[in-house]
């Protein structure tokens, strides 16, 4: 069953046009992985998954993309709810400069619940989660900044968990971080595909070829080719796949 | 690369690089000799850059100084004010008339003046200030941020004097036509110009401190759902808390000194006194209308002002030091 379907995608900066016509089914329960070089429009096209380009001032978009059936870009989706549906991690870690508990419960207070024991309850699942509780639960008070990177990511992982989203957008994970703490966050996103969808943009294309069901290749703004994971790395029909995923640009 | 003229036929020369000629060889000593003097005597610049580091030095000894001198001149003053009258029934004492037979020397109705026309300065401007900086940063489009933001500035430069007659001629009558038992002079009036003349200061350094708020950590809230109003509230104001305490300080400090508005506006009445519509005196215009006065110079009515002018020295240097301890406190770092 897709959870994610796009048709007819344009997106305009100004008059510059950064998506041409994008076509695609993201299925739940799978790691879908958009690869391809610098400023091909594969992060924008994350983004406007969530609709975080509406913030960019000048951003137009026409075609529509369903979550659930729904189209987010009609004037009744309320945002605020479709973004807490649709978690984001972002390229570098961008935990809030406040404790680690804090950084947990800031989605789940926003959307209501000030329980004293539900939070410690959602900041204890979520952590455990992003696989960081062992590492963190003595010093939750402690202020998020004090962890290494790869925590810091891991950490972010778990804030946007605690919302309790069924897709999970991931913009280039893992490339701020060391190869232990990225191998860390592979590991864990082949757990949470599970209960989860997981869209993420790498710039590492065996970090796609190891951890994802399904490789879209974007170049330009046109989606060049989209396949499960094995076909687009070993038989690709589009030559320009090929001439990417053998190196010879990019 | 050293340019050699060639002595042999071009034909050799492949085969003759280690081979050089005598006059290359004396060109090549030269070279050498003319950049190692380059490298080498360097006395010109050295001494000018001990010259530019020494006045420079001069330059901030000059105003470290200035300030040591006025602090030292206030504390002898005040020293010679307080042999006469003691600390006890300055800090007690609830009438200020020294310049009146029977004279009182209590500071607390001058500072109660001051103290009146912050606190309603900050009533006005730190809300307003604060919305307005959140409006900018948060909620205007960057070409309206970029026409506003030079606005504040300007209206930050405005003469207090011209703040002054605005609020003697325009806001007092204003004030008089809903309080008609209001007097001409009075303490509302003057701290509602105030703080309309420290808004634009805590709107600009406020807005600064936000914008200065990384992008990113915005981005982390509208993903998880928070609406423009709470990122702002609940990220960008925590995570730009001490530069907009330091604008909140920094306006209450120019409240406190402000002279020539309370001058004109409120009055001269130095009076124990809560009520906004009455006329009082504040520390720096009774400092205004003495040193404006013919006061026998050395005489006890003269060093009050040095009393009075310590008083509000070590009030906003207090404040100060509370705002940095707040600061320290409630820092978020990013």
């Amino acid at each position: 069953m897709s959870i994610i379907e796009v048709r007819d995608l344009n997106l305009y900066y100004g008059q510059h046009q950064a998506l041409h016509n994008i076509n695609m089914e993201i299925e739940a329960n799978s790691i879908t992985a958009f690869i391809g070089p610098s400023g091909c429009g594969k992060s924008t096209f994350l983004r406007t998954l969530n609709r975080m380009n509406d913030m960019i001032q000048g951003v137009r978009i026409d075609g529509s993309v369903k979550v659930v059936g729904e189209d987010i870009y009609e004037s009744r989706v309320d945002v605020e709810i479709l973004r807490k549906n649709i978690g984001m991690v972002f390229q570098q870690p961008n935990p809030f400069p406040k404790s680690i508990y804090e950084n947990i419960t800031f989605g789940p207070r926003l959307h209501g619940i000030t329980d004293r024991n539900k939070l410690d309850e959602i900041v204890e699942s979520s952590l455990k989660a992003a696989a960081l509780w062992g590492e963190v639960k003595d010093v939750l008070k402690k202020p998020a900044y004090g962890l290494s990177g790869g925590q810091q990511q891991r950490l972010c992982i778990a804030r946007a968990l605690a919302v309790n989203p069924q897709i999970l957008l991931m913009d280039e994970p893992t490339s701020a971080l060391d190869p232990i703490s990225t191998a860390k966050i592979e590991e864990l996103l082949d757990e949470l595909k599970t209960t989860y969808t997981i869209v993420i943009v790498t710039h590492n294309m065996q970090q796609a070829a190891r951890i994802s069901d399904k490789t879209a290749f974007f170049l330009n703004g046109e989606l060049v080719e989209f396949d499960s994971t094995p076909v687009i790395f070993q038989n690709p029909c589009d030559k320009r796949t090929e001439d990417y995923i053998t190196g010879r640009f990019g | 690369m050293i340019e050699i003229t060639p002595l042999f036929p071009l034909s050799a020369r492949g085969k003759g690089m280690f081979t050089l000629g005598r006059q290359e060889i004396l060109t090549l000593n030269q070279e050498v000799r003319s950049k190692k003097s380059q490298i080498v005597v360097k006395n010109e610049k050295k001494n000018r850059e001990f010259g530019i580091r020494t006045f420079l030095i001069a330059c901030a000894f000059v105003s470290v100084l200035t300030t040591v001198g006025i602090v030292m001149v206030l504390l002898f003053e005040t020293i010679s004010f307080f042999k006469e009258v003691s600390l006890f029934s300055f800090l007690t004492d609830t009438k200020w008339t020294p310049l009146f037979i029977p004279q009182h020397f209590g500071i607390l109705p001058l500072l109660s003046g001051s103290l009146l026309i912050t606190l309603g300065a900050c009533l006005v401007a730190l809300p307003f200030g604060l919305m307005t900086a959140i409006y900018l940063s948060e909620y205007a489009h960057e070409k309206v941020r970029r026409t506003i933001k030079p606005i504040l500035e300007v209206l930050a430069g405005v003469p207090t004097i011209v703040y002054g007659y605005f609020a003697l001629t325009f806001v007092t009558p204003l004030i008089r036509s809903i309080f008609p038992d209001t007097g001409v002079f009075n303490a509302l009036s003057a701290s509602i110009v105030v703080g309309i003349m420290i808004l634009p200061m805590v709107a600009s350094l406020s807005e600064d401190a936000m914008v200065a708020v990384p992008r990113s950590l915005r981005d982390a809230a509208y993903a998880l759902g928070a609406t423009k109003l709470e990122v702002a509230t609940k990220v960008v104001v925590p995570a730009g808390l001490s530069g907009i305490i330091s604008s909140f300080v920094l306006a209450c400090s120019r409240a406190i000194g402000e002279t020539m508005i309370v001058t004109i506006a409120a009055g001269a009445t130095p009076k124990l006194t809560l009520n906004p519509l009455e006329s009082i005196q504040t520390m720096t215009s009774f400092i205004v209308q003495v040193s404006g006065g013919d006061i026998e110079h050395g005489s006890i009515e003269y060093s009050t002002i040095f009393a009075v002018g310590m008083t509000l020295f070590l009030l906003t240097l207090g404040i100060n030091i509370i705002a940095q301890w707040i600061t320290r406190r409630y820092k978020e770092e990013y």
